[in-house]
């Protein structure tokens, strides 16, 4: 799950790290009202969306009085800001952060992951901020530092210290620097975060350290145990088909092409969607109901591909193991019934009961075309997109 | 012979009291040896309980002494399942199966880091895996048995339906299994596939390998580039996740392509330098296996 930059901020103030002042807004007034509170004569307008590149999107300005910070505020609030993590249709702007401006020094980064190798939390410091840090990773490798932490021990004294050194923080600031990283590992574990990131982290000319932007997204399977960070999850910034699908616990992910894509397990469905695209066709979305889906999940699965008004065709790929054909087929008969089916289906079912499974497909009396290997199916539904079959 | 286990294997399984855990252990114990393999269950206060004849024992300690039981299958639900893995490797066990499903990456990093600091010996499967199956002498998990037949090839897999389309390939061109295992779709877990391609290259019942991998993370390279020097079976490749998005998670866990790592291309190119056969069509596996057979 992903919060704002904003509640991010808010969350890392509580653990001790420094950011500039700001308020979070909703409307030009707002924002206007925020800077005049704020005060000075420096302060940044800052797009809210989810996804990064907001800068180079034109979503965070610099304005130098209050009626700027209306202009670019009336600008950017309700802007489809475009950046390389958003797709092309882009993301509508629906929060601003008003925050104090900065006197930066240097600009430099600290991240946190979960490294799978290791299988350690792994925490990244680089002299290289603002910046695209897989950019940095590609061209300046040595530049990025690492420490793998101990889960028992934590981030220690001497490796935040040293990973503080290493990227260039003088010695007068040293504490201050290696007390954020600590700070930020701190608050990745106790919140069951899955990346955290302060990127850039600056060094500001009077020698503080300030996290001037901060990223935290967290590890969907522990939210259970954190009521406080459900309630900052923002739907606006969702697909509102994967919101659906959360619903009725289905694995659903909105692609640009137009197959739906039925299947259960995710690895399955991945590789239903690849075959599709082997054969020139394009999935319009991942859609995993799950190693024992039910009738109803199946139901609710059609509705949901429907929804999207791109999908030409769909395939349905089940394997059933303990899940059986002839259950998921009386499914897809409902399902078709229910939603009025308009648009070619192909079914492909193998494992337990199939031949019960495809006799009630065809005595359903519905226009479903069977096929016998993925390969088969992924050739029919593709055909059937290109209204040749 | 086989990897991992056979039909001499004596299983505990915690969690039997669940609804998943009952029908599981139910399935498993109707499967060839298991009537014979699942003898006990583990739940902390019902204890002298029986389900359907299998006692139930008060911690995975007292199952092991009193049954002799070895392995365990985990069905507990999440927020308590790395403290029954736990449980687990502490009592010394061989090995343990955990085949729930969305534990948190913290707690699963805090139970590995526990087993290396204590230099546990027991082996981890999983979690969120589909288990193991020895054809027609044990079945520990949630895979559907009646599509496996017994024979010589190893299965290595993360995913579970898509391990089941693979071995139901390779059932109906008469290619049966050594043993069929699911390492599972997280990203914190247990065996990886160069653990299991060095079992099944140590066991002399395998003669190939199909292996079957996903998007994220890194563990496909370093099987394949261990494969290249040390394996002297054949294998054959399979990736899931060619059309996948970098950034968005597919379904399981683990299945994300993040900072430009981790992308199906990537693994495939490793593989095939490996000297790895693999295919870009899931349909094909059983055939391209059986085209590398000698």
């Amino acid at each position: 799950m992903k919060i704002h930059e904003y509640q991010a901020k808010e969350l890392l103030r509580r653990y001790g790290v420094k950011t500039p002042r700001g308020i979070a807004c909703f409307s030009v007034e707002d924002a206007t009202k925020a800077a005049e509170e704020l005060g000075g004569s420096l302060w940044v307008v800052k797009a809210q969306i989810h996804a990064g590149g907001r800068g180079k999107g034109g979503g965070v300005k610099v304005a130098t009085s209050l009626g700027e910070v209306r202009d670019w505020s009336s600008q950017i609030l309700g802007m489809q800001l475009k950046t390389h993590q958003t797709g092309p249709e882009g993301q509508k702007v629906r929060r601003l952060l008003i925050e104090e401006g900065a006197d930066i020094s240097k600009e430099l980064y600290v991240g946190i992951v979960v490294d799978r190798a290791t299988q350690c939390v792994c925490v990244m410091a680089s002299s290289e901020g603002g910046m695209d840090i897989e950019e940095v990773a590609a061209k300046t490798p040595e530049r990025i530092h690492k420490v793998f932490v101990d889960p028992a021990a934590g981030l220690t004294d001497a490796e935040a210290t040293g990973l503080a050194r290493n990227i260039g923080i003088p010695e007068t600031s040293l504490a201050e620097g290696a007390s954020i990283l600590q700070a930020l590992y701190q608050s990745f574990v106790e919140t069951d975060a899955s990346l955290a990131e302060i990127n850039p982290l600056i060094l500001t000319a009077d020698g503080n350290v300030v996290a001037l932007d901060a990223k935290i997204n967290f590890d969907e399977s522990a939210l259970f145990r954190h009521p406080e960070i459900v309630e900052l999850r923002d739907f606006d910034e969702e697909d509102p088909l994967e919101i659906e699908a959360s619903k009725h616990d289905l694995s659903y992910i909105s692609l640009d092409g137009n197959i739906g894509c039925l299947v259960n397990g995710a690895g399955l469905a991945m590789a239903t969607m690849d075959t599709i695209k082997l054969f020139g066709g394009e999935p319009a979305n991942f859609l995993d109901v799950g190693g024992g889906a039910t009738q109803e999940k199946v139901t609710e699965a059609f509705k949901l591909m429907l929804r999207n008004p791109n999908v030409k065709a769909i395939l349905v790929n089940i394997f059933g193991g303990i899940m059986r054909c002839d259950i998921i087929a009386a499914g897809v008969v409902e399902a078709a019934k229910q939603v009025q089916l308009r648009v070619p289906l192909v079914v492909r079912m193998k494992g337990t009961n199939e031949d019960v499974g495809r006799q009630i497909l065809s005595d359903s009396g519905l226009p479903i075309i069977s096929a016998d290997s993925m390969a088969d199916a992924a050739q029919r539904v593709v055909a059937a997109t290109k209204g040749t079959n | 012979m086989s990897i991992l286990i056979d039909k001499d294997t004596k299983v505990m399984t915690q969690g039997i009291t669940g609804k998943t855990g009952q029908f599981h252990t139910r399935a498993c114990r109707e499967y060839a040896n298991g009537a014979e393999c699942f003898v006990a269950g583990v739940h902390p206060n019902k204890a002298g309980q029986d389900f359907e004849g299998i006692p139930i024992f008060a911690s995975v300690r007292d199952a092991k002494d009193a049954t002799g039981a070895r392995v365990s299958v985990i069905y507990v639900p999440p927020a308590g399942a790395a403290a029954a893995i736990w449980e687990a490797a502490e009592a010394d066990l061989d090995l343990v199966i955990c085949i729930t499903e969305g534990i948190p990456v913290q707690d699963m990093i805090e139970v590995r880091h526990k087993m290396r600091q204590h230099n546990c010996r027991t082996i981890l499967l999983g979690p969120n895996c589909p288990g193991a199956i020895t054809p027609d002498e044990i079945k520990i998990g949630i895979m559907p048995g009646h599509i496996h037949r017994k024979g010589s090839v190893g299965v290595v897999s993360r995913s579970g339906t898509l391990t089941y389309e693979a071995v139901a390939q390779l059932t109906e061109l008469g290619l049966g299994q050594s043993t069929a295992v699911g390492i599972g779709g997280d990203p914190v877990n247990g065996l990886k596939h160069i653990d299991v391609l060095k079992m099944f290259n140590d066991d002399p019942a395998t003669e190939a390998v199909v292996m079957i991998g996903e998007i994220g993370g890194t563990d496909e390279e370093t099987a394949a580039l261990w494969a290249k020097t040390s394996m002297t079976k054949p294998i054959v490749g399979f990736i899931a996740g060619v059309t996948a998005p970098p950034g968005k998670r597919m379904g399981h866990a683990g299945a994300i392509i993040s900072g430009g790592k981790g992308t199906a291309e990537e693994k495939l190119t490793v593989m095939e330098e490996s000297g790895i056969s693999v295919t870009r069509d899931p349909s094909q596996i059983g055939r391209l296996l059986k085209s590398v057979l000698k």
